[in-house]
């Protein structure tokens, strides 16, 4: 495309950029000058709103496709996926990092946001979290950190992080299976506020399988978007394939959620109209419904555009689902409505747009995609290479 | 051995003697508005609810003073202490203002000061620095007609079901607080329904802090067994591309 066509496009994301940034100030400006009270709707009976919902819960869930995919990749040893290993790493890091960001917002007092790590009660689910999110984001930004010394062209660390890397994404696998599962957890405690549409002893089993399938429907929606905006060749036939896992996690994650639902007799609720079975069926429809009659059409499953809107309507589906659990389904115990305030959406807009933005200037200068180095057959077999660099000195084995 | 409040709303006349002298006990403003308000929040720890009837049936609302607290268990930084006393104490230096107590509490009772810059959570605490001292909480030292009384939790306990027994057509036949969710230190007895001032029927009589821990034991086990399967797993796709490598020159050989 060249790119004289491209200028005008860029302009208005850009003032669009530039108006949530402005808004995103005046909030931020609002929330710490004059508290929580006066910056958001949230009150004593309604102490999370969306700055929790959404920024954490929801900022952490889209993040997951680092932990899926460098399981995929290091792990299960499937190296035809290493071309898509470093954006999806990318946006982990910079999901990860936005929900630091987004916990200082909604800290009373976020100076102390550190306490946790001094302080400990074991015995606490938001405590394990804290120390999961702090270490996972140190794992990301260490799996991150080789693409930057990539481009200072420093060796020395790089080929120290490339010993360690299998350590790494171990560690990074099991913190996000705590940690992903345990922001289900958090909600174990309330058996009485959250409707028993989504309250359920298995919310830390539920809030894994479905973050492995918005880890694979965010690559999906990520890839779609690069080859798009930034002209990137797309990887049709490795998303073809994490489309095909995409609908398994999906069967699995319905077949599991239906027996839960029935065993604890909350499925036949489906049958009476309420605030949260609209919200329910929304959730189903969006997140399993849509994309699972999607993905099993092979047509469908086959075309770019067919996997980029199963995915997309996953994502929407499953971010239905952390609000349900996070906000609407506890507003008829609280006795409430929640509405978050102008500030509150500010906030979470400005969050969302510098991720986007971080994302296209590390896309710009750094060698996030394989045809930028041209290095696809050269980082397939760094790995080997690393492997057998022992071996290969006793010439004993050539690597691949 | 550890102290309880026994409130027995037949004995109540709507003084709101507890509410001032709470409110001087913890330095909290008090006048005739703050004496309306009809619920806890940060600068009023204890209320006196009258029903929606107006038939002259009231009821007490402070912190519970749990036995297992939730909000000791959720705290990422360990804010709340259950004393040995009784009391559940809060220590602001450590709190940052996550506010999970408040989601978590089965009572409703942790509030939070949303008008102030650097906010805390206010609640409370069964006057613990009196307590500690060997004397009764400030509201009951002011109650001038015994609706509430302090002491150890199973003579008050005895006393409560001993006051059912003698006029069962007074009271609820139920002490509010000996079982839910574990007991708590504070204990009810009421001639209505006590869901008609809020106070939930469907609470466990397990300790809350129970659903979390069941699932938080097992993280040890998860990252030991966790750990060692995902590295077997490497190891094994790993070997088997060493093994591949290995062989292709010599299989490339076997088919010349």
């Amino acid at each position: 495309m060249p790119e004289k066509f491209q200028l005008p496009k860029l302009t208005f994301w850009k003032a669009a950029l530039v108006l949530i940034a402005l808004t995103g100030l005046y909030a931020t400006f609002v929330r710490f000058a004059q508290g929580l009270g006066a910056s958001t709707n949230l009150s004593d009976e309604f102490p999370w709103g969306i700055w929790v919902g959404f920024d954490v819960l929801c900022g952490v869930m889209l993040a997951a496709g680092g932990f899926t995919l460098t399981a995929t990749v290091y792990i299960f040893n499937l190296e035809r996926f290493r071309p898509i290993v470093r954006p999806t790493v990318l946006t982990a890091f910079l999901g990860y990092s936005l929900v630091c960001v987004a916990l200082l917002f909604d800290l009373g007092r976020s100076y102390r946001i550190w306490h946790p790590l001094v302080m400990w009660n074991p015995r606490s689910v938001l405590f394990e979290v804290g120390w999961c999110v702090t270490l996972y984001t140190t794992v990301l930004a260490l799996e991150f950190a080789p693409v930057v010394f990539e481009r200072l062209q420093l060796e020395r660390p790089r080929r120290i992080l490339r010993g360690i890397s299998i350590p790494l994404v171990i560690a990074g696998v099991m913190l996000s299976t705590l940690h992903q599962s345990s922001l289900g957890s958090l909600y174990l405690i309330v058996p009485q506020k959250l409707h028993p549409f989504w309250y359920s002893p298995l919310l830390p089993v539920f809030f894994f399988i479905s973050a492995i399938a918005v880890g694979l429907a965010m690559t999906i929606f990520e890839s779609s978007m690069t080859s798009k905006h930034f002209g990137k060749q797309l990887e049709l036939p490795l998303l073809r394939e994490l489309g095909r896992i995409l609908a398994v996690v999906l069967l699995v994650y319905t077949v599991l959620r239906t027996q839960d639902l029935y065993h604890r007799g909350a499925l036949k609720l489906v049958l009476q109209p309420s605030y949260e079975t609209w919200l329910f069926l929304l959730e189903v429809l969006l997140g399993l419904a849509a994309p699972i009659v999607l993905l099993l059409i092979p047509r469908v499953r086959q075309a770019a555009g067919g996997l980029y809107l199963a995915a997309v309507l996953t994502l929407l589906g499953f971010i239905t689902n952390r609000l349900n659990v996070s906000t609407t389904g506890m507003e008829t115990s609280a006795g409430m409505h929640y509405v978050p305030k102008w500030t509150e959406l500010a906030v979470t807009a400005s969050i969302i747009a510098v991720g986007f933005a971080a994302f296209a200037l590390a896309a710009k200068h750094l060698p996030i995609f394989s045809n930028h180095t041209g290095a696809p057959p050269e980082a397939g077999s760094r790995r080997s290479k690393a492997i057998f660099v022992e071996k290969k000195e006793e010439g004993v084995l050539v690597g691949r | 051995m550890s102290k309880s409040i026994l409130y027995d709303a037949t004995l109540c006349i709507n003084c709101k003697q507890c509410e001032v002298a709470c409110a001087e006990q913890n330095k909290l403003p008090y006048n005739e508005t703050i004496a309306a308000e009809q619920k806890q929040s940060a600068h009023k720890f204890t209320v006196v609810l009258e029903s929606a009837a107006a038939d002259g049936k009231f009821m007490r609302k402070l912190c519970m003073n749990c036995a297992d607290p939730t909000c000791v268990s959720v705290c990422p930084v360990g804010a709340f202490t259950k004393t040995a006393a009784g009391p559940v104490v809060y220590d602001e230096t450590k709190c940052m203002g996550c506010r999970y107590c408040m989601l978590a509490c089965p009572f409703g009772v942790p509030k939070y000061e949303w008008d102030k810059a650097l906010p805390l959570v206010r609640k409370c605490d069964m006057c613990a620095d009196r307590v500690s001292a060997g004397r009764p909480t400030a509201c009951t030292e002011a109650c001038p007609t015994g609706a509430t009384i302090f002491g150890e939790r199973e003579t008050l306990i005895a006393e409560a079901q001993k006051r059912i027994k003698e006029k069962p057509d007074q009271y609820v036949n139920h002490v509010y607080g000996v079982e839910e969710v574990g007991g708590t230190s504070v204990l009810l007895l009421s001639s209505v329904p006590f869901e008609q001032f809020g106070y939930r029927s469907d609470l466990m009589h397990d300790p809350l802090p129970m659903l979390t821990y069941r699932v938080l034991a097992r993280i040890p086990d998860l990252v030991g067994l966790g750990g060692m399967l995902l590295g077997g797993i490497w190891w094994i796709t790993n070997r088997r591309a060493e093994v591949a490598a290995a062989e292709a020159p010599v299989r490339a050989h076997e088919e010349k």
